[in-house]
């Protein structure tokens, strides 16, 4: 057997290789290449795996009464009497992604009220059911339900995980028991069977499939942006919430696509069709008129930006219209009129403002700028969602001058894009916004509202690395109850011991209103040990208030709990952001 | 068998105060411990969620919409005008702006966040009010009959009411600690005068000690012939006896009353109280501690579903435990004497007491003091609250009576009834003023289905049978809660529907009128669209075919849709399936 030149091994493991390789017949070669596909996949248990060893058992259950729980322990003692190594999972403990290395599998769940999982199972089920869950094609199950038969959506549940589990690539050894409320002989019955049905324990011979990852050949970038699917797009503010903020997922599969924390991404917006229609009405123009290849209507769709209004398309528009009432608020020395003018509204308002009868499309949108994508800090970290980016947007609504307006891409991703469809995007890198390189420096996190993006893709990387420095976020929005934006997984990264420290701060959940840098500058002392002990400081946000309130309170700090003059706490936080330890994301 | 998992909680908290401070510092969650959450019911709180929301909240990477309930004690359920404002300003800064008065004449808050929760509680005490014993495994809210036109003999049961109260409220300072301290250290001032919330000298409860009782336990102080507290379905009460002269001679002594229980459990059971004896009015408060030390030292605190004292007294028998009562008394009590009642529920409108002062008992359909569109009853409230100079009273029905008003300024009070649409409020048929739901969905975690959202919409179409049968004055009592546990006294109602699912009511029938006598299972697990088709054929029996002055829960056991109930013991036994008409 001779080896390729490209061999990973350094030479005098090919020289092992080969003499361990020759005189080996076909079962023993078997043997040895799942021996060390077990190494390779960094399981040192099934590496050494021995014929006689037991077969490792996962027995997941979902409980809400402890009937499933009680079961799933009386099927592991069970299965240990029976030369299977048995171990029991709780749905409300687990996540999906625990179940890519289980080869063997049984799963107890209840279904309750109108066909729902148990309450604490109900995360597991929704992430086991959605298209994240990856393939599981090594896995041999079987499914017993609990339900009751009085109710329509008799074991919904457990058939939802028998069909599911089937449709991933498992192997269903023993069929399905669905049990009523007198469960006890139907699961004794189910469980022996299924006990049985798993092959017997054997050194388990891997054939490891040649895997090449197909190069890219396409480079997609801001010219040729990528067609993401969205896999996954949600309002994560809770009802009662006056704000809007979606959580959207795309997917980057087969792109060849990379980022890292800290990144943006662009999204090629496309303007709404009410604000076409409006502009089409108020011009004269055809829907179906024709501009180049296209039609009017989806050029103004696509390509033009029909909402910003600056003095610059006013001027351009005013050379072709010729108002002379516009003529006169575009006057140089009637500057700040015009400002005033123009703030709140938009080209519509023009348009409606300063009529024209004889626009052609090529005339009209000769006035237009181009519609511009727009940069979303990334929420994701491709180490923890693979071929995925995710984003935190906040839909932007108001009304000015008695008309509804919109954020354009921001209400094109909440109200236009759904699941499934496909948007234009490409990454837009961020130096000046990484992660320390060491992993064991601190880091002070202040991302208010949709500041917090990039920092949930910062804990995620960390939590990957590995990484020991500690993780100190501040964050604030209106109320905790219906905006604490991604809630569930603070406080899993704090169980985790991935997040050491988070302030809060709730601006309307009492009378007076706590911001971000009243938290910050509460634990003053703390923040300027953290910076002492190395910490980097992070800020994303809104750039108008926020990052000059934190920027301030910063100062203020190092010069009240460092013993600094004004001067010198400039000087130093100054010294800090040449350093790259002090670094903004801010809009 | 091994102790119940509270008791441990209860051993281990340091008198109630667990480790509550550390959860409230904590600004991730809006949530307590699990033993925490056990502890937080002593001081009157209860963690919920809005049950509506937890599907939906999970998605969006939210935790459930955590918020507290608050139950404020108001013994005997009289407080001042000022009181009330500062509970509608409460309910409507802090909590989900309604007043919820409850079925043992307390006020509730709900939708608190864990972050106002001090606050709140800080404010409640500034109102002269406390939360402390509202809740949990000790003596809660001790209630009194209302009567506003008995004023001379009300006086005097209130004040039981009062004394047993402050008697049996627990001594632990953890409640001033943790609500109350400013953190200066410095002991705030507590709501009663002697206070009520002080460290005994000795570092424990002298009458209940560190584990409290085996589970919660209910006092009631009643006015024959009104039994609007229900007297019967309380661990104990007191039913005064009133002389010739107007006098108080003493109180008949009741115990072993209860509601709760579980479905499919059926050594669980609802049990009407026993007269135990007589005992003068000085005696009565003594009287209530020995009930509360033979509680405590004799109730089961293996199971909690079996720990409340109807079941001490079905297992130890009434006369023995009248012997340990008597040897901690030290006294004999007296053969209880002769008492009348004819009823539970609440006479409203206007009625003038022989001292020439006026009362007004509005109906607040379920206990729900709040502003809607149609009927700005908080409002309304809000404004007699701040001319009146009586007092307000809550009963035990969730009804509230402005009492106390003098003739000259009957007039204005009238004027703004009417502008709030409140004068009257009870021209609704007599079902509906006799009817009572506890709060179940979407905040209390043991709902199994709705009841306060709900029964006023089965009402109305029940409504349209009974003015079919020309029944629109006849009052029937209808009482509906979301589980078996009872807050809302199902058990006693001539109508019970306790809920087992979403959509689905066990529905009992035959509970005396009067509150002496539990009811039946009829029908179990039934769809709540077929409630009215099944009363249906039952009503309009009775309209014909009752006897004259003749209770619908009486006829339903003369007629023999259920057999009657003798005893908690025989609540589940004798049923029968009927057959329906739906």
């Amino acid at each position: 057997m001779s080896f390729p030149d490209l061999t990973p091994l350094p030479p005098e493991h090919q020289q092992l290789a080969r003499k361990l390789a020759s005189g080996l017949d076909r079962d023993q070669a078997f043997w040895l290449s799942g021996y060390f596909a077990g190494i390779a996949s960094g399981d040192a248990a099934s590496a050494t795996t021995a014929p006689d060893q037991p077969r490792e058992l996962t027995i997941l259950y979902g409980t809400e009464s402890g009937n499933s729980e009680k079961l799933a322990d009386d099927a592991r003692k069970q299965a240990d009497k029976q030369n299977f190594k048995a171990r029991t999972l709780d749905m409300a403990d687990a996540r999906p992604s625990d179940l890519a290395k289980v080869e063997s599998l049984l799963v107890i769940v209840s279904t309750w009220g109108e066909g729902d999982p148990p309450d604490g199972a109900t995360s597991f089920y929704e992430g086991f059911m959605s298209k994240t869950m990856p393939q599981l094609a090594n896995l041999k199950y079987s499914v017993c339900a609990l339900g009751d038969t009085s109710y329509e959506e008799f074991c919904k549940i457990g058939k939802d995980f028998d069909k599911r589990l089937l449709d991933l690539g498992g192997e269903r050894i023993c069929d399905r028991a669905d049990c009523d409320v007198d469960f006890q002989e139907a699961f004794d019955k189910w469980l022996s069977g299924a006990l049985a049905a798993f092959p017997k324990p054997e050194a388990i011979a891997t054939a490891v499939a040649a895997t090449g990852a197909v190069p890219a050949e396409v480079v997609y970038d801001k010219k040729n942006p990528y067609q993401a699917e969205v896999l996954e797009k949600f309002v994560l503010n809770g009802t009662g919430s006056s704000k809007e903020v979606l959580h959207v997922e795309l997917s980057l599969e087969g792109s060849g696509l990379t980022y890292e924390p800290g990144d943006s991404l662009g999204i090629y917006p496309e303007n709404r069709s009410a604000d076409i229609d409006a502009i089409l009405a108020a011009t004269g123009l055809k829907a179906n008129a024709k501009l180049g290849d296209k039609t009017l209507a989806d050029a103004l769709r696509t390509d033009f930006d029909i909402t910003t209004l600056s003095p610059a398309v006013a001027l351009k528009y005013n050379k072709i219209v010729g108002s002379e009432e516009l003529e006169h608020l575009l006057a140089k020395d009637k500057k700040e009129e015009l400002k005033e003018w123009i703030y709140g509204r938009q080209l519509i308002d023009l348009v409606e403002t300063f009529p024209n009868q004889n626009w052609t499309p090529e005339t009209f949108t000769g006035i237009l700028r181009k519609l511009n994508p727009r940069l979303y800090s990334i929420a994701s970290s491709l180490k923890k969602h693979e071929n995925q980016v995710h984003l935190t947007i906040a839909a932007v609504r108001y009304c000015t001058h008695g008309r509804d307006r919109v954020g354009v891409c921001s209400c094109y991703v909440a109200d236009d894009l759904q699941i499934g469809d496909k948007t234009r995007v490409f990454f837009h890198s961020n130096k000046n916004f990484r992660l320390p390189e060491s992993d064991d420096t601190p880091i002070i996190m202040v991302g208010p509202g949709t500041g917090i993006a990039p920092f949930r893709a910062f804990v995620e990387e960390r939590v990957s690395r590995n990484a020991n420095g500690k993780n100190w976020l501040f964050f604030g929005d209106q109320h905790f109850t219906y905006d604490f934006l991604y809630q569930l997984e603070w406080l899993d990264f704090r169980k985790e011991g991935a997040l050491h420290d988070i302030s809060l701060a709730f601006s309307r959940d009492q009378k007076e209103k706590i911001y971000v840098q009243h938290r910050l500058r509460e634990n003053g002392k703390k923040v300027y040990d953290w910076l002492e002990n190395g910490a980097n400081f992070y800020v994303c946000g809104d750039a108008s208030r926020m990052a000059k309130d934190v920027h301030q309170t910063l100062m203020d700090i190092v010069a009240e709990h460092g013993g600094k003059s004004p001067e010198d706490a400039k000087a130093y936080v100054d010294a800090l952001r040449k350093a790259k330890r002090y670094q903004r994301d801010v809009y | 068998m091994a102790k119940a998992a509270n008791e441990d909680i209860k051993d281990a908290s340091n008198y109630l105060r667990g480790t509550i401070l550390d959860g409230l510092a904590d600004p991730v969650t809006g949530s307590l411990s699990k033993t925490d959450q056990q502890l937080t019911k002593f001081h009157g709180i209860y963690q919920q969620d809005d049950r509506d929301l937890r599907k939906e909240r999970r998605k969006k990477k939210l935790e459930p919409a955590y918020a507290f309930m608050i139950r404020v004690r108001v013994p005997g359920g009289v407080c001042s005008p000022q009181q009330w404002l500062d509970m509608d300003g409460i309910a409507r800064e802090h909590a989900n702006g309604a007043i919820k008065l409850t079925t043992r004449q307390a006020f509730q808050f709900h939708g608190v966040i864990k972050s106002n929760l001090k606050t709140t509680v800080a404010e409640i005490n500034e109102a002269l009010l406390d939360t402390l014993a509202a809740c949990g495994d000790v003596n809660r809210n001790v209630m009194c009959n209302p009567n506003p036109n008995q004023s001379g003999v009300h006086g005097e049961v209130l004040e039981l009411a009062t004394n047993i109260s402050n008697h049996l409220s627990p001594r632990t300072a953890a409640y001033h600690e943790i609500w109350l301290d400013d953190g200066s250290g410095e002991k705030v001032k507590v709501t009663s005068d002697p206070p009520l919330v002080g460290e005994p000298a000795d570092g424990e409860e002298p009458i209940y000690g560190k584990y409290y009782l085996p589970r919660k336990f209910k006092i009631v102080v009643a006015v024959p012939p009104s039994n609007d507290v229900d007297i019967f379905v309380h661990d104990l009460g007191f039913i005064a006896i009133v002389d010739g002269d107007d006098e108080i001679a003493g109180y008949n002594v009741t115990v072993g009353g209860g509601m709760g229980m579980t479905h499919g459990k059926e050594e669980t059971f609802p049990r009407l109280a026993d007269v135990l004896g007589f005992c003068s009015p000085d005696q009565a408060v003594a009287v209530a501690e020995a009930v509360v030390r033979v509680q405590r030292d004799r109730g089961n605190r293996e199971d909690r579903t079996n720990a409340r004292l109807k079941y001490t007294i079905e297992r130890m028998g009434l006369d023995s435990f009248r012997d340990e009562v008597e040897k901690l008394l030290g006294f004999e009590l007296e053969e209880p004497r002769e008492f009348h009642f004819d009823g539970n529920g609440d006479r409203y409108g206007w009625v003038e007491d022989a001292g020439g002062n006026w009362h007004f008992t509005l109906f607040v359909e379920n206990g729900r003091v709040l502003d809607t569109d149609a009927y700005p009853l908080m409002t309304g409230l809000r404004k007699i609250a701040g001319i009146h100079c009586g007092d307000f009273r809550l009963t035990a029905n969730q009804n509230l009576i402005i009492a106390n008003i003098p003739s000259e300024q009957k007039e204005t009070i009238t004027k703004l009834l009417e502008e709030h649409k409140m004068i009257d409020a009870h021209e609704r048929t007599a079902l509906r003023l006799n009817s009572m739901a506890c709060v179940a969905l979407p905040t209390c975690g043991l709902a199994l289905a709705e009841a306060q959202r709900y029964l006023p919409s089965l009402i109305t179409e029940i409504d349209e049978i009974v003015e079919e049968a020309g029944l629109r004055h006849d009052a029937i009592t209808i009482r509906m809660t979301g589980c078996p546990n009872g807050c809302a006294r199902p058990y006693v109602a001539e109508i019970g529907l306790v809920g087992r699912a979403p959509g689905k009511y066990n529905l009992y029938l035959g509970g005396g009128f009067v509150g002496d006598r539990l009811n039946k299972l009829y029908a179990p697990s039934v769809k709540s669209e077929e409630v009215p088709s099944i009363l249906k054929p039952i009503i309009h029996d009775y309209a014909k075919n009752r006897e004259d002055g003749e209770r619908f829960g009486d006829f339903v056991v003369r007629a023999g849709y259920v057999a009657k109930t003798e005893n908690g013991r025989d609540f589940h036994a004798d049923f029968v399936q009927p057959e329906l008409a739906v």
